[in-house]
């Protein structure tokens, strides 16, 4: 049912946590439906320097959780803000398609938490 | 170490004294029970064998043992086609919320088709209350279905009460015994049933093989028209190797049936103890520990709070243990267990779902190795979740819409 890639991700899951003073937070989802997903994001120099994950969900949805958040570092805000929900799907080598929808809110609660960062600079 | 299979409500593995049964069928004894030479005689008289062994199983008559390719297929005949055969009476059936897809989905065909169904509420434990039914039924009813026990949370139904009531009230009362039928006596005549289904691979037959019992004299209307097999209510040429098989399982369940039960009850008694003590924020699905005898010997059903079942499903697998969940990622629909909603579980705890089964192959050496792993399981995943402190502010809503 899953791939290699996917089971990688949720067997060993990155950057699972929470950024302390986080610059920018990201939650998706419902646990009535299934899956949420937090995202917490350190920003240097217009750059996510870190980025960390907690899920609630399946195992699609962790491993979603854990790739995104390895997609992400390093990568300019803009950047990250363009990451689609099918290209991390894709760097996980798939996923099935009934998990697609539910699962995939990594990219979502990850454009979260930029446009929380940036409403947090506007805030300043 | 081959993995540990806690899944016996999924199916169970083939006993080697049934496969032996019914290799010569697929052998040299291949022919039609209808064919009137030796070969075709020889395969009658092994499918009216195995009927008679399926029916002492059950306490019924040979002649009122029907052969079905599953259970499903015997429970949706049970439903459309004895609602189907008394529509003079009235238009009205009454099902409960335990029962699975296979009762549920023709009663709702049948509500399209201009019937009324009700469908009969349950308390935390999943018990039907007589006194719901009693107010349910009406002069229209001719059809009461209530599921035997749960695979899901493993509750055994009051069938005799149930049962008596619709009679009382000139309904017809089938029961969905397919996750039962390996685990309970069961006697048609003391239960009061005019019809039950029932499945072989849930009791170590092989798969492609179900029975519906219906008593004597009872109209019932044919989901698959054609030829004269099964008295002319299931046409088509009989599955004889899986109907030996079916006989053969049978005959041993109603033999061995004290002892497994002995067995089972042991191991799920200590599964669930081990699981309560071990974890924390896990809640037992079904039944509550004092009322065990209202439980399926070998289910051991709970929900684990903050986190969920499908996760909980492969963490699990990579240790070797297969077990099952209804949680909505669990399900390839997508929605968490009607039946687990139904008891009054919150649509978030039902997430946690986790229904282990078990069975003859499993030992207390099993359970102890799934005690061993499972709380290490549900630690290592609480603390990915983000609630592992609590709900907070995560809010029940009714509706799910997939986002685009």
């Amino acid at each position: 049912m899953y791939s290699e890639k996917l089971m990688d991700h949720f067997t060993n899951p990155r950057n699972v946590g929470e950024i302390p003073e986080a610059d920018g937070v990201g939650e998706e989802g419902n646990p009535t439906c299934g899956d949420v997903m937090k995202i917490t994001i350190k920003v240097e120099n217009g750059r996510i320097a870190d980025a960390k994950f907690r899920t609630f969900g399946c195992g699609a949805a962790i491993a979603v959780s854990s790739m995104v958040t390895e997609m992400v570092k390093g990568k300019t805000l803009e950047e990250a803000m363009s990451i689609t929900k099918e290209a991390v799907a894709d760097a996980l080598g798939g996923l099935p398609p009934q998990k697609m929808h539910c699962s995939n809110l990594g990219a979502d609660a990850l454009r979260l938490a930029i446009e929380d960062y940036k409403k947090k600079g506007a805030a300043k | 170490m081959g993995a540990r299979y806690f899944d016996y409500m999924a199916t169970n593995p083939l006993r080697p004294e049934v496969l032996e049964a019914m290799m010569p069928f697929f052998k040299e004894r291949y022919g039609n029970p209808l064919s009137l030479y030796e070969l075709g005689q020889s395969a009658k008289a092994a499918l009216e064998e195995a009927r008679s062994k399926v029916a002492q199983f059950v306490g019924a008559k040979p002649q009122e043992i029907i052969f079905t390719a599953s259970g499903a297929e015997a429970n949706n005949f049970a439903i459309k086609g004895l609602a189907g055969a008394h529509t003079k009476k009235g238009r009205h059936i009454i099902v409960s919320k335990m029962e699975h897809h296979s009762i549920l989905n023709p009663a709702r065909a049948l509500e399209k088709e201009g019937f009324a169904v009700t469908y009969l509420p349950v308390d935390k434990h999943g018990l039907v209350d007589p006194a719901s039914l009693e107010k349910a039924v009406t002069k229209e009813t001719t059809l009461v279905s209530v599921i035997l026990a749960s695979p899901e949370v493993g509750t055994v139904e009051p069938i005799k009460e149930l049962a008596a009531i619709a009679r009382k009230n000139g309904a017809l009362f089938h029961t969905d015994a397919v996750a039962g039928a390996g685990y309970l006596p069961i006697d048609v005549e003391a239960l009061g049933v005019d019809a039950m289904s029932i499945s072989a691979h849930e009791f170590y037959g092989p798969k492609g093989a179900g029975a519906l019992y219906l008593k004597g004299g009872t109209r019932i209307l044919p989901l698959i028209y054609g030829g004269i097999q099964e008295n002319g209510r299931r046409a088509g040429t009989e599955n004889i190797p899986a109907i030996v098989g079916m006989g053969k399982a049978a005959e041993l369940t109603k033999a061995e049936l004290p002892e497994r039960v002995r067995k089972l009850a042991q191991m799920r008694d200590r599964l669930i103890n081990g699981v309560l003590g071990k974890i924390e924020n896990v809640y037992l699905t079904g039944p509550s520990a004092e009322q065990g005898e209202l439980r399926l010997p070998g289910l051991a059903s709970f929900c684990v709070e903050f986190i969920e079942g499908e996760a909980m499903l492969l963490m699990l697998a990579a240790k070797g243990i297969y077990a099952a969940s209804g949680s909505a990622c669990s399900s390839k629909a997508l929605k968490a267990s009607p039946v687990l909603l139904s008891m009054g579980v919150s649509s978030q705890l039902a997430q946690g779902s986790i229904v282990f089964s078990l069975g003859m192959e499993n030992t207390m050496e099993d359970v102890e190795y799934a005690l061993g792993e499972f709380p290490a399981a549900v630690r290592r995943l609480r603390e990915i979740s983000p609630y592992a402190g609590g709900w907070g502010k995560a809010k029940e809503t009714d509706q799910c819409i997939p986002k685009n």
